[in-house]
């Protein structure tokens, strides 16, 4: 008997998957509705992990040290102090702000605050120091820098003392319980989205197993008339992909006008992060991932729960 | 291609004998009739020759090979040759009739010329020629069991088991069923037929196999319904 190639019998099994979707028109549009809840967890599980990183971020980039120098200090000691401090491999950035700088800055603070303006006046000399803001790179390190700018016997090229203060002590409680938050509802948010993934998609595959369930006649008569394994599980495992694909493609349409209705809301409520601008500029990732895990999970759980029914 | 029961037993877990030390030898090109009541046992002899199911003692051989010594590969290849119908047709509810014969052609990996030129001649064989693109649900008793016919003998196999084929038709489409199967056995192909039906198997009048109880009580060459 003359064999079949496998591109024929690839053909036939993409053929009768095709047309086991489109026939079985209710039990494929029960599954497409609780793989669409699915995937709408697994997308919205990336818009949460977005918006905490991004809240994160903004939060981290919040948390500084102020390092203020004695106003007698010289600038080249302190540029000296700066580039030391650059140096160090927790630091992300050191912003200088002159003495005249934070004068500056200081009136523009209190520009409608003539009592203040005036006192300013009657002194006659500059009252403000530089100052020096110390960003570092994860919000754990800041005591680190902060002791090592302590410890460090800091001095003038005269042997002076150039430092007068810095506000990290006193920040110190309000630092670390951010850290703490942010390191908590990074795990929080970690571990609620996946334990909602797991149980949406234990229910995906049960929904698929329960329309294989239906057709388990059907695969024992297809090996009765000598179908190979792969050839009976081939159709069920393309449905199981269209399915994925119609899904993930409506979940990702869905997307559009919620993210499009929550933009407003989400950019008021964190700070900057606007849901619809970040689902356009990053839709070819979510689509991939979206469509791709609904690919998978009709694939891997046509392929399993056909298994249970295959003889042989 | 010769079947041979050797001393097949079935016990099932809860000690109940489906068969009991069943012996035969049916030659190419027989037509066999196995009678008996509900529970002799004969579904359960049916599904040994399909290995659906395996014999707890004893020797079920197609030619010398033993079927349940087989891989699933193997016993892939044997079924394209046998062809099996059943009282409840089992056709593939979501494809058509022409599909359905199709999927048998398919799974036998053959082309898709031979497919496209064989399916409406073997439907034109049973009689429905202008049903091809309807579906099971469609169709009468009669007709499903007719499809069920065409996808059975499509591939030319050796053998066709017909499990109480008119179990479920009346009397004018059990009759073409059978005339259906005792041409396929002109033909030159073997037919192990199940039957409840005393007219069936007298308007045969070819071999008759008794059973009761799990075991061979009368094995005549031109037989008669006795119970």
């Amino acid at each position: 008997m003359e064999k079949t190639e496998f591109k024929t019998k690839l053909r036939r099994v993409a053929k009768a998957g095709f047309f086991n979707f489109w026939r079985s028109g209710y039990v494929s549009l029960a599954s497409v509705l609780v793989m669409v809840v699915t995937l709408s967890v697994i997308g919205s599980a990336i818009f949460v992990s977005a918006i905490l990183n991004i809240t994160m971020e903004e939060l981290r980039n919040k948390v500084d040290i102020n390092v203020y120098l004695v106003t007698t200090s010289a600038e080249n000691d302190i540029l000296a102090l700066k580039t030391k401090i650059e140096a160090l491999p927790e630091v992300s950035s050191v912003e200088y702000t002159s003495r005249e700088k934070a004068l500056e800055n200081f009136r523009l603070r209190h520009e409608n605050d003539q009592i203040t303006i005036q006192a300013l006046e009657e002194l006659g000399d500059n009252p403000l120091g530089a100052t020096l803001n110390i960003k570092a790179k994860e919000p754990s390190q800041y005591e680190g820098i902060a002791n090592f700018l302590n410890e460090e016997n800091i001095l003038s090229s005269e042997g002076e003392k150039i430092i007068d203060k810095i506000n990290y002590f006193e920040n110190k409680v309000a630092i670390d319980k951010l850290s703490r938050i942010i390191n908590s509802a990074e795990r929080l948010g970690l571990v609620l989205s996946l334990a909602l993934v797991l149980v949406s998609i234990i229910i995906t595959f049960n929904t698929i197993r329960l329309t294989i369930f239906i057709s388990r006649e059907e695969i024992s008569v297809m090996q009765l008339v000598g179908a190979s394994k792969n050839y009976v599980r081939g159709p069920f495992v393309v449905t199981g992909v269209l399915v994925g694909l119609f899904s993930g493609f409506i979940t990702m349409l869905l997307f559009l006008p919620i993210s499009y209705w929550l933009g407003g809301t989400t950019e008021n409520f964190f700070i900057g992060f606007n849901i619809f601008s970040y689902y356009l500029s990053n839709f070819l990732q979510i689509l991939f991932i979206v469509v791709g895990s609904g690919v998978a999970i009709g694939a891997i759980s046509s392929f399993l729960a056909v298994r249970k029914y295959l003889k042989l | 291609m010769s079947i041979t029961f050797d001393n097949v037993s079935k016990k099932y877990s809860d000690n109940c004998v489906a068969l009991d030390q069943v012996s035969f030898i049916i030659k190419p090109n027989e037509f066999v009739s196995f009678v008996g009541p509900s529970g002799a046992g004969k579904t359960t002899l049916l599904k040994m020759l399909l290995a659906e199911d395996k014999p707890t003692e004893g020797k079920v051989s197609f030619f010398d090979t033993d079927i349940h010594t087989l891989s699933g590969e193997e016993i892939n290849l044997v079924r394209r040759k046998i062809g099996a119908v059943f009282q409840d047709f089992r056709l593939l509810p979501n494809k058509n009739v022409y599909e359905n014969i199709a999927f048998a052609m398919e799974a036998a990996g053959r082309p898709d010329e031979e497919i496209e030129s064989d399916v409406p001649h073997v439907l034109e064989l049973v009689d429905l020629g202008n049903k091809i693109w309807n579906f099971p649900g469609e169709l009468s008793g009669g007709e499903k069991q007719r499809v069920a016919i065409a996808r059975a003998i499509v591939n030319q196999p050796d053998i066709i088991i017909a499990d109480e084929p008119t179990g479920n038709l009346d009397p004018a489409n059990t009759y073409d069923i059978v005339q259906i199967l005792k041409k396929i056995n002109d033909l030159g192909t073997t037919v192990i037929l199940t039957t409840h039906n005393k007219g069936v198997i007298d308007s045969i009048g070819r071999r008759v196999i008794t059973m009761q109880d799990g075991r061979v009580i009368r094995d005549d060459i031109a037989g008669k319904y006795i119970l």
